[in-house]
């Protein structure tokens, strides 16, 4: 057999097709007929949208009115609306001159919001920032110390009621839901019998009838003169409700778990509950992110359902920003507004779900 | 339920005697199945064993029995003076002086080479995280992997890992250890740099129970070499004679297959 040596290849640049603007058209968007002609159909559909949709919302919209009159002059979108109504929309009926108070109290909980965020936090701290928040939150809407006149949570609503109702929520029936998923899979059978009742329950009605439930029945069981607050009773339904849901995503991080790993952790002699913490939880939690901020956005945007107990969150207030004759028929731009508001919310959760899963993962080479 | 102290685990080891593991008739079943049968085993402080035998023989549940992976249901086990019982604190107790390493080496994949070492002495041991750390990195330079202490094990290879965690097993100073079947998922390269631990360790004195099918291993290292079929324990003795002169028909027939290649 002839032996055979090769010489040392330099290396090369890639063919000039491949690489740059050209080289990705090409493999994205006009590799072979097919491609090329769904682009060039997309191209044309985009052509025949975007600019009478951009007329629509930018060129031809009244951004300032005096009065509706101009808005039905005009072709476009009437911002204007939003531009009269928005303190109505985002605050609800809270006192019009006191509206300081749930303007920084929402932003009190925007800032607790975002530091759960941070990793760094997520120890005892967390604790004190929640403490923070929502005592910031809860004295400035409420009122009555501090010289800050009373308000009644009747009078509560728009973006900060849904706010509070949506990140309370989550923050209550996401250690609940640990417990249920924890308390499914107990070797202990009335514990796991409780749990499973309780989950399969609760998951099995829809929210809208537990807010009445909490509204309407609850007082019933009371004992006169005891009544517990209508924004209370909405929560803590959305509590009680999102923790059945959230258990079940939660199980399925657990069930993910290789057998090994408790294992091992029971083989060190970890006990059960460090075994959770420290082990298990840790892992399944990781794995579940993805459907757990589903859930999160989810809850989110269920908290429009406390319009039906007559709570005045976000999507009440505007119906009753809508109320107006004179304003009543711009219910598009009312309702992209506040679209555009709680999209901007669950779209940070969704970034935010997928930074956790990137810097959460340690499985890429070092 | 009386529930021996700290302080007796102490005195356990002082005896004379210094038998470290003790199996008296024991017996299990899965459901209906018989898995271990009548099985007796005495292992004393520096001893080695090799528990060998072929796959579905109960090596795996037998072993898993001394730390309550899996319960038992007859007969008694005693592991360094304490009687096994199914009393929680009792068997936390236990599993404190026992290290296992497993087939699939097990590792917390979400926490760091020296995390997963340093884990069981902070939180079960409840030592200083100074002290923990350097622990950790003793038995790290020791299992010869202490440059990978701040890398997570997705990224190590089999070897590697498997040798954190025989550190990882070492770093709670247990009285015993138990391998089961170290290095049958590895790589046949691999398979010798976890080995030379073993054997370091066994040389140091380490009290060892293995199921393995390494020959080489058992040869050079063990005490006695036990060999297992359908949940019995068919028969016991030193390498030297196990495998030059075996006494029962089984044994001879295993190690016709065991010793061809
Ligand atoms: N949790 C279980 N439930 C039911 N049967 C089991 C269970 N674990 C093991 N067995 C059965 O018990 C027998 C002994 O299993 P064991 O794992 O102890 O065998 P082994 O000797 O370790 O085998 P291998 O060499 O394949 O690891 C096998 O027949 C197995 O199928
Ligand atoms: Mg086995």
């Amino acid at each position: 057999m002839a032996s055979f040596v090769k010489n040392p290849t330099p290396p090369r640049s890639p063919p000039l097709a491949s690489v740059g603007v050209l080289g990705w058209l090409r493999t994205n968007l006009f590799n072979g007929w097919w491609n090329s002609l769904l682009t060039v159909l997309f191209l044309a559909l985009l052509a025949w949208v975007v600019p009478p949709m951009l007329d629509w919302l930018v060129f031809n919209a009244v951004f300032r009115a005096d009065s509706s009159d101009e808005c039905r002059a005009a072709d476009g979108a009437c911002w204007a609306f939003v531009e009269v109504k928005y303190r109505l929309i985002l605050f609800g009926r809270y006192p019009f001159d006191e509206q300081w108070r749930p303007l920084v109290g929402m932003l009190a909980l925007i800032a607790m919001a975002l530091a759960s965020c941070d990793r760094r936090n997520w120890n005892r701290r967390l604790l004190f920032i929640w403490a923070a928040g929502l005592s910031v939150f809860f004295i400035l809407m409420g009122g009555g110390v501090f010289g800050l006149t009373s308000v009644r949570t009747s009078l509560w609503g728009g973006l900060p009621l849904t706010l509070m109702l949506a990140f309370i929520g989550i923050a209550a029936a996401f250690p609940i839901s640990i417990l249920l998923a924890l308390g499914r899979r107990s070797n202990l059978p009335l514990i796991r019998a409780l749990c499973v009742g309780y989950i399969e329950l609760i998951r099995g009605v829809p929210l809208i009838s537990l807010l009445f439930m909490a509204s309407f029945m609850l007082p019933l069981f009371m004992p006169t003169g005891v009544s517990i607050d209508a924004v209370l009773r909405a929560q803590v339904a959305i509590i009680i409700f999102a923790a059945a849901y959230l258990a079940e995503v939660i199980r399925g991080g657990l069930q993910a778990l290789p057998k090994g790993q408790y294992e091992a952790a029971d083989a060190l002699g970890l006990g059960y509950w460090k075994t959770q913490q420290l082990i298990i939880l840790p892992q399944a939690l990781k794995i579940a992110i993805p459907p757990i901020v589903n859930t999160f956005i989810g809850l989110f945007k269920d908290t429009s359902l406390v319009a039906i107990v007559s709570l005045t969150d976000l999507v009440l207030a505007t119906r009753q920003a809508l109320g107006d004759p004179e304003w009543r028929q711009f219910f598009i731009e009312a309702y992209m507004f506040i679209m555009f508001i709680y999209w901007i919310f669950c779209y940070f959760m969704s970034k935010y779900s997928q930074y956790l899963e990137r810097v959460l993962s340690t499985t890429r080479r070092a | 339920m009386e529930q021996p102290v700290e302080s007796d685990v102490t005195v356990a080891n002082q005896r004379s005697d210094e038998v470290i593991v003790e199996m008296r008739k024991v017996n299990k079943w899965f459901g209906e199945f018989h898995v271990l049968r009548d099985v007796d085993l005495t292992v004393k402080r520096g001893e080695r064993y090799v528990v060998c035998g072929p796959s579905g023989s109960g090596k795996s549940t037998l072993i898993r029995c001394l730390n309550r992976l899996e319960e038992h249901q007859e007969g008694g086990i005693t592991v360094n003076g304490i009687e096994l019982t199914n009393d929680v604190k009792n068997i936390e107790m236990i599993r404190r002086e026992v290290g296992m390493v497993f087939q699939q080496f097990n590792l917390f994949p979400h926490l760091t080479v020296m995390e997963n070492c340093t884990l069981a002495p902070l939180w079960v041991r409840h030592m200083p995280k100074k002290e923990a750390d350097a622990l950790a990195m003793q038995y790290l330079e020791r299992v010869r992997i202490p440059e990978q202490a701040h890398k997570y094990p997705g990224q190590l290879s089999g070897g590697q890992q498997q040798r954190v965690a025989i550190a990882r097993a070492l770093c709670m100073r247990p009285q015993v250890m138990l391998f089961d079947e170290p290095t049958s998922a590895l790589d046949p390269e691999m398979i010798k740099e976890v080995l030379d631990v073993m054997v370091e360790l066994a040389e140091e004195g380490m009290t060892m129970i293995c199921v393995t099918h390494e020959m080489g291993f058992a040869k050079s290292v063990a005490n006695a070499v036990v060999f297992m079929d359908q949940g019995e324990v068919v028969e016991m003795a030193p390498p030297s004679e196990f495998f030059t002169n075996p006494k029962s028909e089984r044994t001879k027939l295993f190690l016709s297959q065991v010793l061809e290649h």
